[in-house]
């Protein structure tokens, strides 16, 4: 993985922790109660979008088993899936 | 025996034996023949150990994986450690056996006590060297044989978890001369590239000469030499190669290490559906609870404070209400005051009244009034009714007008 690849992924880990965090701040708020209708709206909507991104966010890497079946000529390993017996 | 003779029974002579065996003898190696072999379905392995003159039963718990590996056979010459037991029940010696080493490992045996020293003494077993296993990897890099049940064991835990893993195999032979050669290859290979977070070796269980790749001195320093953090999954539970030593983590199956992998990215799932839950949860209560109190509120300010429209209304019945009734009261009292002049009038007209300012009526025989003096004719006698009293009164005289002397 390339430089700006990695930084990328640093922040994306990054952005996911901070999402789970406030989520779960949120859950806290939510279940104290005494809260305002307007303000319990408002973070079930927030909660709710945060759910979602971090839920996405997991299911990025597809599920892939694979294995190396070989190099082409620059070098490139070239993947093929596991064929399992059955 | 002299003294007092104590009756033993059989259970504690087995029981005493037992003891005295347990406390005075310590584990140690016997080398035998492998006999009367059985693998028996608890799991547990049987077999007799015998040389040119006599034998002992031993007994290998929980082994029947370990002696399939081992190929154990009948016939089999091994060395084995252990420590020696009684059987109470039948108070027959056994060997509690907790290794076996079929014979010809012994160089093996010896190869690798020397590497592990050797190593050990460079400072490549030193846990200040282990990094941190990433917990979030997003591609796992494994080095096994496609067709080991090693890598069947490793997916089905990813299976089982739902963590959606990437990962990538690189093939090699895992046991045999060329293992080691290719096992290295696949570590340099994920380095070169960069294209895992994480880097797992792993077979299944077998013998010392099947697991000997992975204490080959080539193997050990690949993945000393790793960027890339390595965990070491090689075998049974029980075995320990050079390589478990090097790695940054060792676990002790293939399933362990697809748990250990994945386990962060499960427990993160887990922490994201369980907070939707329950901020759904939150608001579902959030709403009851309003909706509640809102009636609550409703139909407390009915019965306190009526809205201005009740209140209206009320007054207008109540205003109504005291109209009818000085309405109803006037005209009784209207009524009565009528009444009262009516009466006063009527009263007056009374005849008694009337009679007693002293009018008299005059009856003739028929009882009918005579109002007229042309009627009554001289001598007639009448009848006189007074305000008080009557009279019989006689016509003396009569006149036209009023004018009637009583003197004529």
């Amino acid at each position: 993985m390339n430089q700006t690849a990695k930084q990328n992924k640093n922040e994306t880990n990054q952005k996911f922790e901070k999402s789970l965090q406030r989520l779960e701040e949120i859950v806290a708020a939510m279940e104290e109660g005494e809260l305002s209708l307007e303000k319990t709206l408002q973070y079930y909507e927030e909660g709710m979008k945060l759910a979602k991104f971090c839920a996405d966010k997991l299911g990025d890497a597809e599920k892939r088993i694979e294995a190396l079946s070989g190099q082409d000529e620059e070098g490139t390993p070239e993947w093929s899936p596991l064929e399992q017996p059955e | 025996m002299d003294g007092a003779t104590k009756i033993w029974t059989v259970s504690e002579v087995n029981r005493l034996i037992k003891e005295v065996l347990d406390q005075t003898f310590y584990p140690f190696r016997v080398r035998g023949e492998v006999s009367n072999l059985t693998i028996h379905r608890s799991g547990h392995v049987y077999f007799s150990l015998k040389d040119k003159r006599c034998q002992i039963s031993a007994v290998f718990f929980r082994a029947a994986s370990i002696a399939r590996d081992l190929k154990l056979r009948n016939g089999m010459e091994v060395d084995v450690d252990g420590r020696v037991s009684v059987y109470e029940v039948r108070g027959t010696c056994q060997i509690l056996v907790n290794r076996i080493l079929p014979l010809g490992t012994g160089d093996l045996q010896k190869q690798f006590e020397e590497l592990k020293t050797k190593l050990q003494n460079e400072g490549l077993f030193d846990p200040a060297r282990k990094r941190e296993i990433p917990q979030f990897p997003a591609t796992v890099g494994v080095i096994t044989s496609t067709q080991g049940a090693a890598i069947r064991d490793f997916c089905q835990i990813l299976e089982r978890r739902f963590a959606d893993m990437h990962v990538r195999i690189y093939p090699a032979a895992v046991q045999g001369e060329n293992a080691a050669r290719e096992i290295a290859a696949g570590i340099n290979f994920f380095n070169q590239n960069r294209n895992c977070e994480v880097i797992v070796l792993t077979r299944g269980g077998g013998s010392l000469e099947d697991l000997w790749p992975f204490n080959e001195e080539l193997v050990a320093r690949t993945v000393a030499a790793s960027k890339i953090p390595v965990i070491s999954a090689v075998g049974h539970e029980t075995d320990y190669t050079i390589s478990d030593f090097v790695a940054d983590l060792r676990v002790p199956t293939p399933s362990a290490a697809a748990e250990l992998v994945v386990q962060e990215k499960s427990r993160l799932r887990e922490r994201v559906v369980n907070a939707r839950d329950r901020i759904t949860r939150a608001i579902r209560l959030s709403m009851s609870e309003w909706r509640r109190r809102l009636e609550k509120a409703r139909s407390a300010r009915a019965l306190s404070e009526p809205s201005s429209q009740i209140r209206q209304l009320q007054q207008r019945i109540d205003e109504a209400g005291m109209k009818m009734q000085y309405a109803v009261e006037k005209k009784v009292e209207g009524n009565s005051r009528q009444l009262q002049s009516l009466n006063g009038r009527l009263q007056a007209l009374s005849p008694r009244r009337v009679m007693q300012r002293g009018y008299s009526i005059l009856l003739d025989a028929r009882g009918k009034a005579v109002t007229d003096s042309r009627t009554a004719t001289l001598d007639q006698e009448l009848k006189a009714v007074l305000a008080r009293g009557g009279m019989q009164v006689k016509v003396t005289s009569k006149s036209d007008n009023e004018d009637i002397g009583v003197h004529q």
